[in-house]
């Protein structure tokens, strides 16, 4: 009786162990869109998986928008473990379509101040800001004061010289409307929107067109562009000739701040190991390799930049930001009444 | 009889369940999700979708007609003559095909062609020139001569033979080609929307907006089904008019062309030179902008963002690969199905067929999420990347075959069967080594679909393995001379890969087929 | 021996064939005469199974074949046009026959070979189709029908499409191999001079159906009517 009893005991405890180990997988599935999917290489996860035996492997899903919707289209058989690169405009999608487990990180507290997030679904993991660019030598050339405020763009001097994307179909574009909204409230907006207009503001229907079409240093005839704050950064890095100075600089009013969050997926098998995953990803080691990867900034403000990022850009001490709930409320009214202004 | 019914099923329930798997039921599902959700929409949005199904309908017609009176004269120059450097012409005009939007989109914005109607036009005439040359071109290269000749003894002047004989013996491509055409511009989503400044929009980019900006999913799907029910009546309407102008006539060895002197000599060379020239003129474009110091070397440089561009040369090449055969493979079957028996049951097969080329990247990028978890969940995997391509693909593969196919005279097969041969024994004996060459054409065309393939799978979640276009966008959207310098120069592999594959592809001889 | 009793054939709404009835004896030829559009070729393609067949049946030695499919019926087809395979050298044509029948490569080298020989047409194997002219393209196509020994063979309008002194010489020699080889056929033409060099039984045809048949005295001392009469001149 007694070895019966022991015996079973024995099976017990392996069953146990066993499904305790069990419950460690041998790899997790990380899906971001694809521009940060395509800048992760080996070394990116080497330490995570040093550390915990788990391979990462990257999942690209397309473009912000379309990712957030794969998920949610697969809402409860996900695609991966972890979600990376929801931002405030699709938060509330995220979160109404219920793709996210909680997850509550150690590290919240070494946050950047402003960046906390309102749920535990979602954990912030960088930011980056849409901001004006400007072209240094045709502002030196034109003898040009670099504008400091929004309101001086009302000028066609500089609306003339402005291009922005298109709110509809670019991220960027949609953030600087924001932003305006931000800064003018619902009663404004739209007359400094006339304004633009009537000072011959350039539309481009997204970053690309705009930034390698329209920019001066690209050939282009605007000498003001809405893009990020890295840009400057990365054109000295990506520059095809070593350069001392950015031939770029950034303006720091009406910045956007854009948070990109990471949750782990409902519906996964491994939620605890995705909590581990997304913790790495706030530890200071895996955040100083995010802005020369994603040229976006660490959220974890215990991080430091590299030095490129300190010498050619700012970092905007109050940028403008829109609670998502109340994006996910306006955003389509408001597009169409910019549509609507702009076009008409 | 028994066996020879259950090949013929077989070979028709191959090409039926791949398109119904991988095509019907994802879109089916997605739409279905999306529609069970619409609710009363307001005033102005029917309004608005009428003027954008409008625009869409007529810049696709205007676009289909351009094309075709564009590509008219290097198709003649290219079937009827031989000359030096036919072969590389043929293979350059392919090129424009195979190159990813953004990139054509670049470089018609460098050279000022934007934010009109006019940009969009030249930008599909552009894409689309080389469907018209190598499907129609392929038939007219084989038209009996004698047809020809004998309208002109008979009294009829050479604008007027060719009115009254090859033209409508041509019918059969030039429809082809016309529904192939049309089916991309009616869904033509990135020349829209990077050329047509803001105040254009297709029904594929307010699906775009609507399912992935504004998460209006009813919405998208609404407009989805306008898409495909007007997607459907043209394929519809194309294919009653294949069944009425089919005829049989004897195919010549190609190898019989005429070198052009004089008068045709001149208008040769002018024909293929100036087509030649206009199109080189956007890819010059791109190459000028590549042309930054190191821009080709740092190809072959790890990158510390995007690794090794020239690697995604390497994913490319086998996605196409992959997708080339397993299109080759469908659509021989299924053209052997189509061709086997005239009717509504082969007339609607081949019309589904063509339905992947009309429909919204996302609305199949998103059926896919919904549908492909069971039985095997193909939804982040490696296959659905070549499955989508081919897919697409297919159809190329089908209008390439169909009309060869149905031009080998009931003589030759009748005198097959007499011979011994069963019906399974006559398809392999006669049609498909007549037909080779056509299916080499078509699975050429398949490859190089799939190289510069970008839109359905970006809607897809799928490995991290970078084919050229995505590499291409990844350059593309960060800052830096030296990225937008890589970024154009890749493009510029792209193209000269596209030339070769295009070149070696109608090289190639095989076995008697090329004395045929 | 080739028996076809009250074949009716109805193509694309018209009544082609009207109750014809005719026999070849084992080792014969009968040629059947008629002006274009008598419906000639159809009988042929009826007897070869390419048609279907409305009412009447075939037979072959008594047994019934009227359902049989083409390529299993044995009998040999040569076409009017030729029909011959564009994409396979001479060789390949001549040799279909017997792949199809299962012969070794080596088997069918041989045959390819004396067929070739019968037509005289020895070293064409490896020649191109398109290469040939009219009167080697008939041999060709005489070579391929004949090669896999079939039963029995017809032929349509053997050499319709020939020059004058062509047609003299390949009758001689067509008529020769027909002979030596014993084969049962029926010849398919318009033309009196050819159908009585080929064979002596002869069937008159007319708008479908059979209105004569015997030899050409016989025909000739007692024409059915004056069509008849008129038509054998």
């Amino acid at each position: 009786m007694r070895k019966t009893l022991s015996v079973i005991a024995m099976v017990v405890i392996a069953v146990a162990c066993g499904s305790e180990q069990a419950e460690r997988p041998d790899r997790l599935r990380l899906m971001a869109h694809d521009s940060f999917a395509g800048s992760v290489n080996e070394e990116t996860f080497a330490a995570f998986t040093g550390d915990t035996g788990i391979e990462v492997e990257m999942i690209a899903a397309g473009d912000a928008g379309s990712m957030v919707n794969q998920a949610a289209l697969s809402a409860g058989n996900p695609l991966a473990d972890v979600l990376f690169g929801v931002d405030d405009t699709f938060l509330s999608r995220a979160i109404e379509e219920e793709i996210f487990v909680e997850h509550r990180s150690p590290l919240l507290d070494s946050l950047e101040p402003g960046l906390a997030p309102a749920s535990e679904l979602v954990t912030p993991i960088s930011f980056g800001d849409v901001c004006l660019n400007y072209d240094k030598g045709w502002f030196e050339e034109t003898g040009t004061e670099v504008p400091t405020d929004l309101d001086q763009l009302r000028d066609p001097a500089y609306a003339g010289v402005l291009t922005v994307e298109h709110p509809a179909t670019s991220s960027p574009g949609l953030a600087f409307l924001l932003a305006t909204i931000d800064q003018y409230g619902e009663e404004g907006w739209s007359g400094f929107w006339s304004d633009l207009k009537s000072g011959g503001v350039n539309i481009a229907p997204d970053w690309d067109t705009a930034y390698y079409g329209d920019f001066v240093p690209y050939g282009g005839e605007s000498s003001l562009v809405v893009s990020y704050a890295s840009s400057p950064p990365a054109e000295v890095i990506f520059a095809s000739e070593p350069v001392d100075e950015a031939p770029t600089g950034v303006i720091e009013a009406g910045c956007y701040r854009q948070v990109e969050y990471a949750g782990v997926l409902a519906g996964t098998e491994y939620p605890e190991a995705a909590g581990e995953l997304i913790d790495f990803m706030l530890s200071v080691e895996f955040q100083e390799t995010i802005p020369l990867t994603w040229f976006v900034f660490p959220a974890n403000q215990e991080a430091e930049l590299p030095p490129e990022f300190v010498e050619h850009t700012v970092v905007p001490a109050d940028p403008a930001r829109l609670d998502s709930a109340i994006i996910a409320e306006n955003r389509d009214r408001w597009i169409d009444e910019w549509v609507a202004l702009m076009e008409g | 009889m028994r066996p020879i019914r259950w090949g013929r099923v077989l070979v028709a329930a191959v090409p039926a369940v791949f398109i119904g798997y991988f095509f019907l039921y994802p879109v089916g599902r997605i739409l279905a999700l999306g529609l069970s959700e619409l609710g009363v929409g307001s005033d102005g949005v029917e309004a608005r979708l009428f003027r954008i199904g409008w625009f869409t309908l007529w810049q696709a017609a205007l676009s289909t007609i351009l094309t075709l009176l564009a590509a008219a004269p290097m198709t003649w120059a290219v079937s009827q003559y031989e000359f030096r450097g036919r072969k590389l012409a043929t293979a350059l005009v392919t090129v424009p095909f195979v190159l990813p939007t953004v990139v054509v989109g670049s470089a018609f914005v460098a050279l000022g062609w934007r934010d009109s109607i006019g940009a969009i036009l030249a930008a599909h005439v552009f894409f689309n020139v080389a469907v018209v040359v190598r499907t129609v071109g392929a038939l007219w290269s084989r038209l009996d001569p004698n047809l020809h000749d004998a309208g002109r003894v008979l009294g009829a002047g050479e604008w007027k033979v060719f009115r009254t004989v090859t033209l409508p013996l041509l019918r059969p491509a030039i429809a082809a080609a016309a529904a192939i055409v049309f089916l991309f511009t009616f869904t033509s989503f990135g020349v829209v929307l990077i050329l047509g400044g803001f105040r254009y929009a297709t029904l594929e980019v307010e699906i775009y907006r609507q399912a992935v900006t504004l998460f209006d999913l009813p919405l998208a799907a609404a407009l989805a089904v306008v898409q495909l029910v007007g997607v459907t009546s043209a394929l519809y309407a194309y294919s009653r008019y294949q069944e009425r102008h089919t005829t049989t006539w004897t195919l010549r060895s190609e190898a019989e062309r005429l070198r052009p002197t004089g008068r045709g000599g001149i208008l040769v060379g002018a024909s293929v030179l100036g087509t030649l020239l206009v199109l080189a003129i956007p890819v010059a474009r791109l190459v000028t902008r590549s042309l930054q110091p190191g821009s080709y070397r740092a190809l072959f440089r790890d990158d510390p963002v995007v690794g090794v561009p020239m690697a995604s040369t390497g994913n490319s090449l086998l996605y196409a690969t992959i997708a080339a055969l397993i299109a080759v493979s469908i659509g021989v079957m299924a053209s052997a199905v189509i061709t086997g028996r005239r009717g509504r049951l082969s007339r609607w097969f081949d019309l589904t067929l063509m339905l992947p080329l009309g429909t919204s990247a996302v609305t199949i990028g998103f059926g896919f999420i919904v549908a492909l978890d069971r039985p095997v969940d193909l939804r982040a995997s490696f296959w659905l990347v070549p499955i989508a391509h081919a897919l697409v693909a297919v159809p190329f593969v089908v209008r390439t075959m169909v009309p060869t196919l149905r031009s080998i005279p009931a003589e030759t097969r009748e005198a097959a069967r007499v011979l011994g041969a069963s019906p399974l024994r006559v398809w392999r004996e006669i049609d498909l080594p007549i037909v080779s060459r056509a299916a080499l054409v078509g699975s050429g065309f398949a490859f190089v679909v799939s190289l510069g393939e970008f839109g359905a799978t970006s809607f897809v979640a799928r490995p991290n393995t970078a084919t050229l276009p995505v590499m291409i966008f990844r350059l593309l959207t960060r800052p830096g001379a030296g990225s937008f310098a890589m970024a154009m120069a890749l493009a510029v592999i792209l193209a000269a890969l596209t030339a070769v594959i295009v070149l070696w592809i109608d090289r190639a001889q095989f076995g008697e087929i090329g004395a045929f | 021996m080739l028996g076809v009793d009250g074949l009716d054939v109805h193509l694309g709404g018209k009544h082609i064939l009207r109750d014809v009835s005719l026999t070849v004896a084992d080792g014969d030829t009968v040629a059947v005469l008629g002006p274009s559009g008598s419906g000639k070729s159809t009988l042929l393609r009826a007897i070869a199974g390419l048609v279907p067949v409305a009412s009447g049946s075939i037979t072959w030695d008594g047994k019934d074949v009227t359902t049989v499919p083409t390529h299993l019926r044995g009998f040999g087809l040569m076409f009017q046009g030729y029909a011959l395979f564009p994409h396979m050298d001479v060789a390949g044509n001549v040799g279909f026959g017997l792949r199809m029948a299962g012969a070794t490569p080596r088997e069918v080298a041989t045959v390819v070979g004396s067929a070739l020989e019968w037509v005289g047409l020895s070293g064409f194997g490896d020649r191109s189709i398109a290469d040939l002219s009219g009167g080697e393209k008939q041999r060709v196509a005489l070579a391929r029908t004949l090669a896999p020994e079939p039963k029995f063979v017809m032929l349509d309008e053997p050499l319709g499409a020939l020059d004058r002194s062509l047609r003299e010489r390949l009758l001689v020699e067509t008529r020769a191999i027909l002979r030596d080889r014993g084969v049962t056929a029926l010849v398919v033409t318009h033309d009196r001079d050819e159908a009585s060099a080929l064979s002596h039984r002869l069937a008159l045809m007319r708008d479908g159906t059979i209105v004569q048949s015997g030899t050409l005295e016989e025909i000739l001392s007692r024409p059915a009517d004056d069509w008849v009469e008129t038509f054998l001149g």
